[in-house]
C-alpha cells in the first residue's frame, strides 16, 4: 500500500491583500491570489522580489503579514508555524544531521504523537514513493544531492500536509538531476493531487512545471495565469522582459481608418490589428525575436525595415542577430539550420515582423 | 600551499633554537615529573608502587573523587548558566543581547581566586546573602560551604567558555533547521532538545570540555577558599611542605595530565565535527524572533538573576577593597581608600605590581617571537618537522601549572646559574619561563591566525620585485601580522599577570613575588582582606584593560587588512 490522493485532502489556497515588510522596508504589497485546490501553482521572480518571503509567510516564517491567507477557507495567519500543516520543502533541504533518514522523516509523526506502528508504517510508504526504502538507515552526509532532495520531500509529505510549500527546490541541483527532479516532483504531486507551491527564479523550471504561475516583481504580483498566456501576452514590460527576450519599442499608438497604427520614437512604423485595450497614446510596442524575420517580402500590408546587423550570437537550435534600427537594437532570432544564410557585422538587412504576433501595451 | 624552500641557514637554527627551548622548558620537565611518579623512591626502579600508595591512602581518594565531583558539578552549574543565555541572545530581539554577551565575557578577566574571598563575604554562612535569608525566612544556604563554594566560584568564572562556544554553534545553525521543525510541527522545549540543542552539541561538548579542564587543574581557588581536599592542593601541599622528593605529589600530576588530555582531546573531535549544520546555500540568515511580553519578563528575571551571580565577585571585591571592617553585615560598616594607599605605599605591594608588569612582560614577548617564528615555519616553510614545533608548544595547553611547576623545580634544583650563584629553580627567571609556556598555546593561535590573514600573493609580490626571503618577511610578513601579534601579547600579558599556579610553586622569595602570589599572601588573613581586595581590583584591571585593547586591536586589524586577506593566503 502506498500513499494515494485518497489520503490528501486537497484545499484551496487564498490569500487577500496581504502585506508584510522587514522593518521599514515593505517586501509584500497588496498580494491577492487564489489557487484552487490540487493545482501546482508557481511563484516566479528574480531574487528579492518577494516570491519566498510569500511563501515563507504561507508557511508562518517571518514577520507577521497583514491581510489574510486563508487555507482551506480558514485564515491562519495567526496560527504559529507548527499548527498550520502546510509542508514546506527547504532550499537547504534542511535535514537534521543527527538522525538518520529514517528519523528524519518520522519526526513530524512524532510530533503528532502517533502510535510507533502507524509511524513505522507511514514512514515505510513515504520512502517508497521517493524510492529511498534502502537507505533508510543513512545519515544525510551520506546522501548526493537528489537523494537529499527526496528525503526532504517524503519528510513532508509524510505528515500529509494540506499544501506543499517547494523553495527553490532544485536550485542546489546540477543540471541534468535538475531535470530528472522536476519530473519526480510532478508525478508525486499528480499521484498526490495535492496543492502545490513552487517557488523558482527560473522561468523554465516554472513553465515546465506549474498549470499557472504568478510573476512577482518589488513586492507586488505583476500578473497571474498559465505559462502561455504570461508569455504571449505580458502585462507589462517588466513580465515581457523576465519571460524570455522581447523587443519592446516605445512610441505612440494612432488610431487609423484600417486599424492602429503605432510610430516608434525610434522611427519603427507598424500597423496593427489588435492591441490591448485598444488604447491609442504612448505606449510599447513589444514582439518576441522569433516574430520577425529577415528578407524584402513582407506579406500584405506589412512594414519592410532594414537596418544594420551589429553582433549576432550563435545559440544552438537559432541564432540570435541584433539589428540596429535609427541607434536601437531590435532582436531577431531565426532557426538554425544548416546552409542557413549569415550576415557579417555591419551589413545592410531587411526585416519584417509577424503581424499576428506583435501588441501594443499602453505605457 | 606552502613555499617548500626546505629551508635557509637562518629558519633552519631558528626551528632549532625553539625547539631546544621547548625541549628544555616543557618536554624535559613534564616527563621527569611523569618518570619520577613511577619510579620507586628508593630503588630507582620502574614501579607502581606510587600509585599503589596513592589509591591506598583515604586522604588522596577522597581528594581524587572530590576534584571530579568539583570538576562535573561546575560543568552544570556553568551550563545551567550558559545555556539560557546563550539561547535568548542568539534566538530572540532582545533588547541589550550585546550586553548580555559581554557582560557574560566579564568573568573571565578576574582569576576566580581573586573573587573567592569575596565571594564568602556575599555568600559564605555569615555573608550577606545568608543574613538576608536568614532574617526575613529564617534559613540559610550552605552556597559556600566546603566544596559547594569552589564550585559555585569556579562555575561563575569559567561559565563564558560554554557561552561563547554555546553562541557560535547556535549562530551556524542553518536557520532552516530549525524552521523545517517547526512545519513539522515542533515548537517551544521539545524543539530545543530534539533540534537545536543537538546541533549545538559540538560547541557545547567543546565548551564543557574546557571547563572540566580548568576546574580539575585548578589550585588557586581551593587553597584560597581553605579546601586542601582536592587533588591540585593535594600535590601543591605534599611538595611544599614534604618536599621535592615525596614522590605522591608526581602522582598528582600524571592523573592531573591525564585528565586534561582528555578533556582537550574531547573538545578538540567536538569542534572538528562542528560544520555539520552550519548554513548552507539558500539556507536563512539570523531570524530572530519577537518575545511576547510575559516572555520577555521571564528571560530578563533569568538573565539578571545569572548577570547577578557572574557580577557577585567583582561586586564583592569592590566593596571589600573599599570598606573598613565587613564581617557579619550585609554590607561593609564604612568605606574608604585606605587600603588602595596601603598598597602604594607599602614597598612589597607596590614590588608585587612592577614583578609582575616585568613578568608578565617578558613572558608575553617571548610567546609572540615563538609564537610567530613557529607560524612562519608552519605556514611558510618546508622544513621538516615543523608541526612538531607546532604540537610541542601546543601540548602545554594539557600541562597544568601545578603540574610545571613541580617539574621545573624538581629539574632546575641543582642547576647552578653562573655568575649569580643561585638554583634557576630560584630564580626569578624562571617564573618568567613557566609563563611563557602556559601562555604560549594561546599566543600561537593568535600568531597562526594573523599569519593565515596574509595573502601568500603579497609575499610573492615582494620577491618578484628583488627582496629576499628576509627582507619579505621584515618588510611585508611581520607589518601586515603585526595587529595579530599585538592581540596575542597583550592576550598573553593580561593572562600570566594573574596566573597563580606555577607561579606560587616557583616563588622562592617575597621580593621576587608577583601580584597572584601577593593577593594569595594578603587574602591568608583577615586584616590583609582590605589590601589584597585593593591589589585584586588592580588585577582585574590589568587584566580587563588588555583584554578590552586586544579586543580593539583584533577590531581594528580586521578593518584595516580586510583587502590584505584572501583565499590565497592559506596553505
Amino acid at each position: 500500500m502506498t500513499i494515494t490522493a485518497s489520503d490528501i485532502q486537497s484545499v484551496s489556497v487564498d490569500i487577500e491583500d496581504l502585506h508584510l515588510s522587514f522593518g521599514d522596508t515593505k517586501v509584500l504589497e497588496g498580494v491577492n491570489l487564489s489557487i484552487p485546490a490540487g493545482e501546482f501553482f508557481a511563484f516566479l521572480g528574480p531574487s528579492g522580489s518577494g516570491k519566498s518571503t510569500l511563501l515563507r509567510a504561507i508557511a508562518g516564517f517571518g514577520p507577521r503579514p497583514r491581510g489574510s491567507i486563508r487555507i482551506g477557507g480558514v485564515d491562519i495567519v495567526d496560527l504559529p508555524p507548527w499548527r498550520r500543516d502546510v509542508g514546506m520543502v527547504f532550499q537547504s533541504y534542511a535535514l537534521w544531521p543527527h538522525m538518520t533518514v529514517e528519523k528524519n522523516v518520522a519526526f513530524g509523526l512524532v510530533e503528532r504523537k502517533l502510535d510507533r506502528r502507524e509511524i513505522k508504517q507511514r514512514v515505510g510508504e513515504a520512502l517508497e514513493l521517493v524510492g529511498l526504502t534502502e537507505l533508510a538507515n543513512r545519515r544525510p552526509n551520506q546522501l548526493s544531492g537528489g537523494q537529499q532532495q527526496r528525503v526532504a520531500l517524503a519528510r513532508t509529505v509524510v505528515i500529509r500536509p494540506k499544501v506543499l510549500l517547494l523553495d527553490e527546490p532544485l536550485s542546489n541541483l546540477d543540471a541534468n538531476l535538475r531535470v530528472q527532479m522536476r519530473r519526480d516532483i510532478l508525478n508525486l504531486q499528480q499521484q498526490l493531487k495535492l496543492t502545490t507551491i513552487f517557488v523558482t527564479h527560473d522561468q523554465e523550471e516554472a513553465n515546465t512545471t506549474s498549470s499557472r504561475m504568478a510573476v512577482l516583481d518589488k513586492g507586488v504580483i505583476q500578473q497571474v495565469g498559465t505559462p502561455v498566456e504570461l508569455y504571449d501576452t505580458p502585462a507589462n514590460r517588466f513580465v515581457a522582459e523576465f519571460l524570455g527576450h522581447a523587443n519592446i519599442i516605445d512610441g505612440v499608438l494612432h488610431k487609423t481608418e484600417k486599424g492602429f497604427e503605432f510610430i516608434g520614437d525610434n522611427g519603427l512604423h507598424s500597423s496593427l490589428d489588435r492591441t490591448s485595450g485598444n488604447e491609442t497614446g504612448r505606449g510599447m510596442l513589444i514582439f518576441r525575436p522569433q516574430n520577425a524575420h529577415f528578407g524584402t517580402k513582407p506579406p500584405e500590408e506589412t512594414e519592410l525595415y532594414s537596418g544594420v546587423v551589429e553582433y549576432q550570437e550563435f545559440l544552438g537550435s537559432s541564432r540570435r542577430f541584433a539589428v540596429n534600427i535609427n541607434g536601437k537594437h531590435v532582436l531577431i532570432e531565426t532557426p538554425h539550420t544548416s546552409g542557413d544564410p549569415n550576415f557579417c557585422i555591419g551589413e545592410q538587412v531587411s526585416f519584417y515582423l509577424d503581424r499576428e504576433n506583435v501588441f501594443f501595451l499602453n505605457a | 600551499m606552502t613555499n617548500s624552500i626546505p629551508g635557509s641557514w637562518g629558519t633552519r637554527s631558528a626551528a632549532l633554537l625553539i625547539f631546544a627551548f621547548l625541549l628544555l622548558f616543557l618536554v624535559i620537565p613534564v616527563s621527569k615529573v611523569i618518570f619520577v611518579a613511577f619510579q620507586d623512591p628508593h630503588s630507582g626502579s620502574f614501579t607502581l608502587i606510587n600509585f599503589v600508595d596513592f589509591f591506598n591512602t583515604q586522604l588522596f581518594r577522597e581528594s581524587f573523587l572530590n576534584s571530579l565531583y568539583v570538576a562535573s558539578m561546575s560543568v552544570i552549574l556553568a551550563s545551567i548558566f550558559a545555556i539560557p543565555l546563550a539561547y535568548f541572545t542568539t534566538r530572540f530581539n532582545f533588547g541589550g543581547a550585546v550586553i548580555i554577551q559581554t557582560l557574560g565575557v566579564i568573568p573571565l578577566i578576574m582569576p576566580p581566586f581573586v573573587g573567592a574571598v569575596a565571594m564568602q563575604l556575599l555568600f559564605g554562612d555569615n555573608g550577606s546573602i545568608n543574613l538576608l535569608l536568614d532574617e526575613h525566612f529564617g534559613f540559610t544556604i550552605p552556597f559556600m560551604q566546603g566544596l559547594n563554594g569552589v564550585i559555585l566560584v569556579e562555575s561563575i568564572h569559567y561559565f563564558p567558555f560554554i557561552l561563547i562556544n554555546l553562541s557560535a554553534a547556535l549562530d551556524n545553525i542553518d536557520r532552516a533547521m530549525e524552521e523545517s521543525a517547526q512545519n513539522l510541527g515542533s515548537y517551544g522545549v521539545r524543539l530545543f532538545r530534539r533540534i537545536v540543542f543537538p546541533l549545538a552539541m559540538p560547541g557545547y561538548i567543546a565548551g564543557a570540555a574546557l571547563v572540566f579542564l580548568k576546574v580539575f587543574d585548578d589550585l588557586g581557588t581551593p587553597l584560597l577558599l581553605n579546601v586542601n581536599n582536592m587533588l591540585a592542593p593535594q600535590a601543591y601541599l605534599r611538595i611544599s611542605s614534604i618536599g621535592i622528593s615525596d614522590p605522591m605529589g608526581y602522582v598528582i600530576s600524571v592523573i592531573l595530565v591525564l585528565f586534561s588530555l582528555v578533556a582537550l582531546w574531547t573538545s578538540m573531535l567536538a569542534l572538528k565535527g562542528r560544520d555539520y549544520s552550519t548554513v548552507q546555500k539558500g539556507g536563512g540568515g539570523l531570524m530572530k524572533r519577537d518575545l511576547r511580553p510575559w516572555e520577555k519578563l521571564g528571560s530578563y528575571f533569568v538573565i539578571f538573576l545569572i548577570l547577578f551571580l557572574v557580577l557577585s565577585p567583582h561586586i564583592g571585591l569592590v566593596l571589600l577593597s573599599f570598606g573598613t571592617i565587613w564581617s557579619f553585615s550585609v554590607l561593609p560598616d564604612a568605606y574608604t581608600v585606605a587600603h588602595y594607599a596601603e598598597v602604594f605605599s607599602n614597598d612589597s605591594s607596590v614590588r608585587y605590581i612592577t614583578n609582575t608588569l616585568l613578568y608578565a612582560g617578558l613572558a608575553a614577548f617571548i610567546d609572540v617571537i615563538i609564537g610567530t617564528a613557529i607560524a612562519y615555519l608552519v605556514f611558510r616553510t618546508g622544513i621538516k618537522g615543523r608541526k612538531v614545533l607546532d604540537y610541542m608548544a601546543t601540548a602545554a595547553l594539557a600541562v597544568p601549572g601545578v603540574v610545571l611547576g613541580i617539574g621545573f623545580l624538581r629539574t632546575f634544583h641543582e642547576f647552578q646559574v653562573p655568575l649569580i650563584d643561585k638554583p634557576l629553580a630560584s630564580w626569578w627567571v624562571i617564573i618568567v619561563i613557566a609563563l611563557a609556556i602556559r601562555r604560549l598555546p594561546y599566543a600561537l593561535r593568535a600568531c597562526m591566525a594573523a599569519l593565515q590573514q596574509v595573502s601568500i600573493a603579497l609575499e610573492e609580490a615582494a620577491q618578484n620585485v628583488g627582496a629576499t626571503r628576509f627582507r619579505t618577511v621584515h618588510k611585508v610578513v611581520i607589518p601586515l601580522m603585526a595587529g595579530g601579534i599585538l592581540a596575542g601579547f597583550i592576550t598573553s600579558f593580561a593572562t600570566a599577570a594573574v596566573e597563580l599556579s606555577a607561579t606560587i610553586m616557583l616563588t622562592s622569595t617575597e621580593a621576587d613575588a608577583p601580584l597572584a602570589y601577593g593577593i594569595y599572601i594578603f587574602m591568608q588573613s583577615a586584616a590583609g582582606r582590605g589590601p589584597g581586595a585593593a591589589l585584586g581590583i588592580i588585577a582585574v584591571i590589568i587584566v580587563g584593560l588588555g583584554t578590552y585593547l586586544s579586543h580593539k586591536v583584533i577590531e581594528h586589524y580586521k578593518h584595516a587588512h580586510a583587502t590584505a586577506s584572501n583565499e590565497g593566503g592559506q596553505p
